[in-house]
């Protein structure tokens, strides 16, 4: 057996006899899957919203009725103008207006179209594209019958997106995921299991050893390259059967450009691991300078549109930001490298800085 | 010509070489221009009170740290220069454990033995062997966390010699065990030199001192005393070391 399998081998006899770090490692996914799937779902309940009739006839009294049928809108205030809607509206009260012209009626059957203005709150931007559709659907559904009973009814919708008018969507929660868990296990994780073997003395026998320091690095960090792997693998199986999360492009370019993510952030861990000497601080470490980027900072949950320019600017260093990018692209755009060269140049660019970082700090340990 | 080998006498080709090492942490000197020879075979005893420099001179020697200015040679290649070959020719248990706890008796000597590239035979060889010496045949594949301390502590030792090093570095290895089991330690060492390994150990016990062959007493950073106890105690007309070690440790 070689050196560098034998510390591969032990380093998975750690991994494997950690039973509670084990669990958590593999739980932990499909755990957060669950609960960002159900957090963040696409089919909104209980949308607050605002009617705005001036003059109430059969056809604006019907629409009304159709809102009321669709079960997803919950209507909290009949108005007959759109004075206080604004208010409604910046104190969260509503989520979604409708707001019909006068004598409605009147022009969608005789001189129409009639004007149907529907608002909607995109700072949940779930929320607004749903109840664009819905109002969509259900003029068009009433088109629709009206027509079946021979009668032509002209309505035009027109729908105003209030507050954030791109609506960024942030239903592509599985690619954030990865980055997050692919971060705990490689920042975290590498940088905990490096600094117990600081605080235990093991490391000073490792290196006394003629072992390079890259076969001790390699050693430490080949386990858990594999275990981002089963995770993502974990992540992606489960989000695709349970939630219906389309993998539209290449597999193979997303594990190798994972593959470019576990590096970076496995570096970060061996960088944290080397400036600090107590595994509760390692953590700490590794909590504020990998988790809570890549959680915040990296378009995960947080759009970086709309974040304010020093953060936009701070969320260029974020290796997160970059893998969010180029999964959405692969799974839900279905695009190849030709579109994603350039957030793939980014995560290189950080890989091989970080990674020669790291060695470097290995290195230097020997001299604090 | 052959050169007739004396215990304890310094020797044509010395084991361990220091000239003038010394090493500057900032402006402090925690070693400051350190001279001395181990001969091959020699028990050589590394005293001195917490700070005075023992552990950051073991850790120069092991290629651990790199000297700020002095040369070292350790198994005739120089520390800097030759680092690859001094690990190999070493062996070194540190303060601290050096045993993974996690792992079983046999899976820690699989580990080191594949790690000084020693064939499995030779591994699978050993491993008997010195599990026999030990005593600790039945704990074989127990994890290391479950077997007392002291027997830790004697293990780690013979790992550190698995590979049949030329010198064993111990920096302390008697620390927080009892006084049954340092005896039984300092035999392993006695076995190791008369098997011919070269042994340099750090300590504060004292009552150990008087176990080594030659001793060299550190006093912040430079040696204070260096020869065979005998010689130390008859020269500054002392009765113990431990009465040496004080008056050093505190000049009048």
């Amino acid at each position: 057996m070689t050196a560098l399998a034998g510390l591969i081998r032990k380093e998975i006899f750690h991994i494997i006899r950690d039973r509670r770090t084990l669990v958590v490692i593999i739980a932990m996914p499909i755990v957060q899957v669950i609960l960002f799937g159900y957090a963040i779902r696409t089919d909104v309940d209980h949308v607050r919203l605002a009617i705005v009739d001036p003059s109430p006839d059969p056809v604006t009294l019907a629409i009304r009725s159709h809102f009321d049928a669709a079960g997803v809108f919950e209507t909290v205030a009949v108005l007959p103008d759109s004075a206080k809607l604004e208010t409604l509206f910046r104190r969260g009260d509503a989520q979604g207006a409708v707001v019909f012209e006068s004598q409605f009626a009147e022009r969608a059957v005789h001189n129409g179209p009639a004007q149907l203005l529907v608002v909607a709150d995109a700072t949940e931007p779930n929320t607004g594209s749903i109840v664009a559709a819905y109002a969509s659907q259900v003029v068009q559904d009433y088109e629709q019958t009206e027509l079946a009973s021979g009668r032509r009814v002209a309505i035009v919708p027109d729908v105003r997106m209030r507050f954030n008018p791109t609506r960024e969507s942030s239903n592509l929660f599985v690619p954030g995921l990865m980055a997050f868990v692919l971060t705990i296990i490689s920042s975290l994780m590498t940088a905990i299991s490096l600094t117990r073997e600081k605080e235990t003395g093991t490391l000073e026998a490792l290196l006394v050893s003629p072992l390079r320091p890259w076969q001790i690095i390699t050693g430490k960090v080949a386990p858990y390259i594999a275990v981002g792997f089963v995770s993502v693998i974990g992540v992606l199986a489960e989000a695709r059967l349970v939630f219906n999360v389309p993998l539209r492009g290449s597999v193979a370019l997303l594990l190798v450009e994972g593959l470019l993510f576990i590096l970076v952030s496995l570096s970060l861990g061996i960088l944290i691991s080397a400036r600090t000497s107590s595994q509760r601080v390692a953590m700490m470490g590794a909590l504020i300078g990998t988790m809570l980027p890549t959680l915040l900072l990296s378009g995960f949950i947080f759009p970086i549109e709309s974040m304010p320019s020093p953060l936009r600017a701070i969320s260029y260093l974020v290796p997160a930001r970059w893998f969010v990018l180029i999964a959405r692209g692969v799974m839900l755009k279905g695009v190849g490298i030709v579109y994603l060269w350039q957030p793939t140049l980014a995560l290189a660019a950080m890989a091989v800085v970080l990674l020669a970082a790291s060695t470097h700090a290995f290195h230097e340990r020997l001299d604090t | 010509m052959t050169a007739r080998l004396t215990p304890g006498a310094p020797q044509p080709a010395p084991a361990i070489r220091a000239r003038d090492l010394t090493r500057r942490f900032g402006s402090f000197v925690a070693v400051d221009h350190l001279t001395f020879d181990v001969g091959a075979g020699e028990v050589f005893g590394f005293l001195g009170a917490n700070g005075a420099g023992k552990t950051t001179a073991i850790r120069m020697l092991t290629g651990l740290l790199a000297p700020s200015g002095g040369t070292a040679t350790v198994a005739g290649h120089d520390v800097l220069a030759e680092a690859e070959r001094v690990k190999r020719a070493i062996g070194y248990m540190s303060q601290r454990f050096s045993l993974y706890e996690d792992l079983t008796v046999r899976e820690n000597i699989t580990l080191y033995g594949g790690i000084y590239d020693l064939r499995d035979r030779e591994i699978r060889e050993r491993t008997d062997r010195m599990l026999a010496r030990l005593g600790l045949e039945r704990q074989a594949d127990d994890m290391v966390r479950a077997i007392p301390l002291g027997w830790r502590q004697k293990l780690a030792f013979s790992v550190a010699l698995l590979h049949e090093p030329r010198i064993v570095f111990l920096d302390e290895p008697t620390s927080g065990v009892d006084p049954i089991t340092r005896r039984q330690f300092w035999e392993l060492i006695y076995e190791a030199a008369a098997a011919g390994t070269t042994v340099l150990v750090t300590t504060h016990y004292m009552d150990e001192a008087e176990y080594c062959d030659r001793i060299s007493i550190m006093v912040s950073g430079m040696i204070g005393a260096l020869g065979t106890p005998g010689e130390l105690k008859r020269e500054f007309g002392v009765p113990s070391i431990d009465d040496l070690f004080v008056r050093l440790a505190r000049p009048s």
